[in-house]
């Protein structure tokens, strides 16, 4: 377990440190950032253009399933290489929910809170029944398992293409902004203000999950599951809640980004974006949620640069598209393998030491 | 009836191939305690090297041998380059750089080669033979389960009649003593590592004409179908991989043919749940108990 031992060391949080005495509520602590978050956010909403914004929102979207990512790997110590299948069945769920809902003639903008809450219940339910084969797997063996979901659940839209109509897939009514905002409105924006919204929402639950009673036993089954058993917790049961508090939290990614796209189809889930999500949650840095930020962060940019750096050289059309699709994909494996073997903390891992040194050398200087 | 005999021969021959990749899987799980993720891209990678040749020079058989050769070489190059320098302390570690080796492999070949499907040769022709009016086994299948066979009884003979063998048997068993006895276990494990991508490049090489042709995703379900299979077997055993393979290959086999083709990956997925569920340590693992 080193990977995610080195990468989570035992840090004080602000509420328990013994210098200032006074104790914050998590949960305000938590809301507060959240608040400043969502402030930030919205500002800066007004200062990026259309497809800025979009992109911002996809972050946030991704970043709902890289968090919940992070919990269960960095933190459970299980690995999963579904979590793209999971994806796959909240954006479903959203797709079949609003198209439902279309169908019946109802195009309030409210409902849309109903079927993304619908797609968290229907991923947690899968997740349910995965994590419980998981619980009882180690290693390779939960690798090999995951891995046969993120396989299989895209091919499925195909067996069962009455319902999920193949290969095409489906496509997402959202209800425009909301007319009190104006017409001229750029409806990124406010694409990019709902899934700020509910990533926000999302993070709170997360963090105060990781810092509760419940939190502290992913971490105890992580480091040692015999040592953990004897501490009283029920190991089985606590990976259970972390994997489907995970499903949960990346069904809602899945859902937010069908709700962006406005159109679901098998390809965008398929075993790659499994792959890319592990990755971002390495590379960001396992254990922490902040590295889960980085992730998300990198799941976007990334192919922007590539494109960006594509277009410097002159290439023939059907080089460029070529080198345009997979450079992301040779990047993300590289860097993966790269980070696992000279930095196991990722991005987060080597921030965290620098600001550690750095702290150190401040207070030398001070005494 | 004969539907039935029809669908048996194809699903052994099918079986034959996932034997083989798993296998090459059970190879390295023995040798270094890793399962390698990465073994469907490599043997992908060595395919499309067989493509390449044989586009090159119009031989077969050429290509055969140059995706021999580059499995083998692919196999000691990832060892001695990549997996020897990851911390082997959490069995997470390897997992993740063997997946960050397929996200590679994958996107390298699709810059090579994009990302569309080529055609595959096959050596021998795959329309089955009539045996008094039954359609059995094509020459292909033939080929198929010989090339299976002599990996299979090669393998046996290295590991069982040659110095070469019992020093990589040593290696993986008892490390520490073997290096005191003068056996060079890291360089054991780089021959292992190669020897395993090598039957998987055969393997490749044998199942991808029978599917959609060559992809850099074309391995993908075969490696999770193979990985079944040596789950069945428990990971550990040869011989359990060699039954799993077969296993696998009859009942995807039955099932495309009785219920449609859309149905084998959900078959492959219920298959593995099952048996990680029920018999975790596959079916010809002695039972031990579980340590929590």
């Amino acid at each position: 377990m080193s990977a995610t031992r080195a990468a989570a060391p035992a840090r004080r949080t602000a509420a328990e440190s013994p210098r200032t005495g006074r104790t914050v509520p998590t949960l305000l602590r938590h809301l507060a950032v959240a608040a400043v978050a969502g402030v930030v956010v919205l500002a800066i909403s007004y200062q990026l253009d259309s497809f800025r914004n979009f992109q911002l929102a996809t972050v946030a979207a991704y970043l709902c399933a890289t968090a919940g990512l992070t919990v269960l790997t960095g933190l459970c110590g299980q690995l999963s290489l579904g979590h793209g299948a999971l994806m796959a069945t909240g954006a479903y769920t959203v797709a079949l929910c609003q198209n439902a809902f279309a169908d019946r003639g109802v195009t309030a903008g409210g409902v849309l809170v109903l079927s993304l809450a619908t797609a968290v219940l229907a991923t947690v339910a899968v997740g349910a029944v995965v994590g419980v084969a998981a619980a009882r797997l180690r290693g390779p063996y939960l690798a090999g398992l995951t891995l046969a979901v993120a396989v299989v659940v895209p091919a499925l839209t195909v067996t069962f293409d009455g319902v999920f109509n193949g290969e095409q897939g489906l496509a997402v009514p959202v209800a425009p902004a909301p007319a009190a905002l104006g017409f001229y409105f750029p409806y990124e924006r406010w694409q990019l203000w709902v899934v700020t919204a509910a990533t926000l929402l999302c993070l709170v639950l997360l963090a105060n999950l990781v810092r509760s009673r419940y939190g502290r036993a992913f971490r105890a089954v992580r480091d040692d599951e015999v040592a953990a058993r004897l501490a009283g917790i029920h190991v089985a049961r606590t990976q259970v809640i972390a994997f489907v508090v995970s499903a949960g939290s990346a069904g809602l990614g899945g859902a937010l980004l069908a709700m962006l796209a406005q159109s679901v189809s098998p390809g965008a889930f398929g075993l790659t974006l499994s792959l890319f999500l592990l990755m971002a949650v390495v590379i960001g840095g396992l254990g922490r949620l902040a590295g889960a930020v980085w992730g998300a962060v990198l799941l976007v940019a990334l192919p922007d640069l590539t494109h960006t750096l594509t277009d410097l050289f002159t290439l023939s059309p059907a080089a460029a598209q070529r080198l345009e699709g997979n450079l992301p994909l040779a990047i993300f494996g590289g860097t993966l393998i790269v980070v696992m073997i000279a930095a196991p903390g990722g991005v987060q891992g080597l921030l965290s030491r620098l600001a550690g040194s750095l702290r150190v050398r401040w207070r030398r200087r001070r005494s | 009836m004969d539907r039935f005999l029809f669908l048996t021969l194809d699903g052994l021959s099918r079986g034959a191939v996932y034997a083989a990749f798993a296998l090459a899987l059970v190879l390295i799980w023995r040798a270094g305690r890793i399962v390698n993720f990465a073994q469907g891209a490599m043997a992908v990678a060595a395919a499309y090297v067989a493509y390449s040749v044989t586009a090159a020079t119009g031989s077969y058989w050429l290509g055969f041998v140059a995706a021999l050769v580059a499995g083998l070489l692919l196999g000691a190059v990832v060892d001695v380059a990549v997996m020897r320098l990851v911390d082997h302390r959490s069995p997470l570690n390897p997992v993740i750089v063997a997946l960050g080796l397929v996200l590679l492999i994958h996107a390298v070949l699709g810059m090579v080669y994009g990302n569309e499907y080529l055609p595959a040769q096959t050596p021998f022709s795959r329309t089955a033979l009539t045996v008094g009016g039954l359609a059995v086994l094509s020459p292909y299948d033939l080929f198929v389960f010989a090339t299976v066979g002599v990996v299979g009884a090669a393998l046996v003979w290295i590991f069982t009649r040659t110095a070469i063998g019992l020093r990589m048997r040593a290696a993986a068993f008892a490390p520490e003593v073997s290096r005191l006895l003068g056996v060079n276990v890291s360089g054991m494990l780089t021959l292992g590592w190669a020897l395993a991508s090598g039957v998987g490049a055969l393997a490749g090489m044998l199942v991808i004409p029978t599917e959609l042709g060559l992809h850099p995703h074309a391995m993908d379900l075969v490696f999770v179908s193979a990985f079944t299979a040596a789950v069945v077997g428990g990971l550990d055993s040869p011989p359990g991989a060699v039954v799993g393979g077969l296993g696998v290959g009859l009942l995807l086999s039955y099932v495309s043919g009785y219920a449609g083709g859309d149905l084998i990956p959900l078959a492959v997925l219920a298959l593995l749940l099952a048996v990680l569920l029920l018999r975790p340590g596959g079916l010809f693992a002695p039972v031990t108990a579980r340590r929590v």
